[in-house]
């Protein structure tokens, strides 16, 4: 599952969806994987609008890579900054995760990811 | 259902790699042309195997008139946004099953929405179907990586029902091939960690999860179509429904229409027509700005 994927998803417990300590989701105990994926500078100019930069820069702190600016770079700032180019490719597009848990911020309820599949399947009392 | 004639085996690669002068040629634009991915790898004794209504999805989704409705939707700018380009639109499966239909389109997205730079993901009750998706995909990739075309931005597979973890607003285009048979009632969704080795009762049990609807075979659909005005895109959220001729598509349409002004539904494929009844029909519901 890819780093990115965490700007997507939220805690699925209902009483969970009113708080906003429910998303992002905090990756514990995680292993990365990189795989190599030829520059798409495109992809990423077009991905950018639709991020939830905050999310991201928490996410991408948790999991120890290097602190995001404030504000994401816009796309003129972003077409001249080589070195944000390449971290954000390596970030959105090269990373994933494989094993490891999602944590509610809110519930505390940790969801595993096994073989790169998250569990969001929830227990009874939960659903 | 017999395997198109455009399918293509994950062992025949090597032969397509040495047909790699196809690179000249521009990407497909007919369907005829589209192949259909290799699902060859799937267990099929508990995932769901193809057949008419996932072929019937890939009929429709590449069929011109849907072409010509995607690419409009699709590339226009969002609201508010200052780039010529409108963003990534993000591409959500729910049970994916064998993958073949995510995989069609993470493949075909230049063709269909007329743009490569797609995000897609899955979401499947049944691990092993998860598990089927990503191979599905990553094959049908490969493929398109063989010939020098283009093909989206894979997210992952996610075990889970339905839209319930996803961030409100996030999901532009949703595609949905629900259990839809009617049946007395319905299975409980798993809630524990799928074994690595099944017994027969928990494949038969897997695969009831595929088409069990409980009852007019609506429940599960019912529970996804109340989820659609939260979990699709304010600017532009755009979902495929198949429906079955028990499921008494007229009520689905009615209750769709009684959303309100914002929102429209239209047919957008069908299969199979007995005395004025479609079989099988995929509903078209999206927001109309």
């Amino acid at each position: 599952m890819k780093l990115l994927t965490l700007n997507f998803l939220t805690c699925a417990v209902k009483a969970c969806k009113s708080s906003s300590d429910s998303f992002p989701l905090h990756p514990k105990e995680c292993e990365l994987v990189s795989d190599t994926i030829p520059p798409n500078p495109q992809l990423i100019q077009n991905v950018l609008p639709r991020l939830d930069w905050r999310a991201l820069s928490t996410t991408a702190s948790e999991l120890g890579f290097p602190t995001l600016p404030e504000n994401a770079p816009t796309l003129e700032e972003l077409q001249k900054d080589e070195k944000m180019m390449a971290e954000l490719h390596t970030l959105l597009l090269e990373t994933s995760v494989s094993e490891g848990m999602l944590v509610c911020g809110n519930c505390g309820h940790e969801y595993r990811i096994k073989e790169g599949i998250a569990n969001f399947l929830l227990p009874n009392h939960l659903v | 259902m017999m395997p198109r004639v455009y399918h293509i085996d994950v062992h025949d690669l090597v032969r397509l790699a040495s047909l790699k002068n196809v690179d000249s040629m521009s990407e497909p634009r007919e369907r005829i042309m589209l192949p259909t991915p290799s699902t060859s790898h799937v267990p099929y004794e508990r995932v769901y195997e193809p057949a008419e209504d996932s072929f019937l999805f890939l009929d429709t989704l590449s069929s011109e008139s849907e072409k010509i409705f995607l690419q409009d939707y699709f590339n226009q700018p969002r609201e508010g946004s200052t780039s010529k380009n409108s963003s990534t639109p993000l591409v959500v499966e729910i049970g994916t099953g064998s993958g073949v239909v995510l995989s069609f389109l993470h493949a075909h997205a230049k063709n269909i929405l007329g743009r490569p730079d797609i995000l897609t993901a899955g979401v499947d009750v049944n691990r092993f179907a998860c598990k089927a998706t990503t191979e599905t995909l990553r094959a049908a990739e490969l493929v398109q990586d063989i010939k020098g075309w283009s093909h989206g931005f894979y997210l992952g597979n996610i075990l889970g029902d339905l839209t319930g973890f996803l961030k409100p607003g996030q999901v532009d285009l949703l595609i949905f091939n629900p259990p839809y048979v009617p049946t007395p009632e319905l299975p409980q969704l798993p809630h524990k960690e799928a074994k690595t080795t099944t017994t027969y009762e928990d494949d038969s049990y897997l695969l009831s999860l595929s088409y069990a609807g409980g009852l007019d075979g609506m429940e599960t659909t019912n529970r996804l179509l109340q989820s659609l005005p939260k979990i699709l895109s304010c600017s532009r959220g755009c979902a495929y429904i198949l429906l079955c001729a028990q499921n008494k598509p007229e009520k689905v349409r009615e209750q769709i229409q009684s959303w309100g002004s914002g929102w429209a539904v239209e047919t957008a494929g069908t299969i199979g027509k007995q005395g004025g009844w479609e079989k099988l029909q995929i509903l078209r519901i999206w927001r109309t700005h």
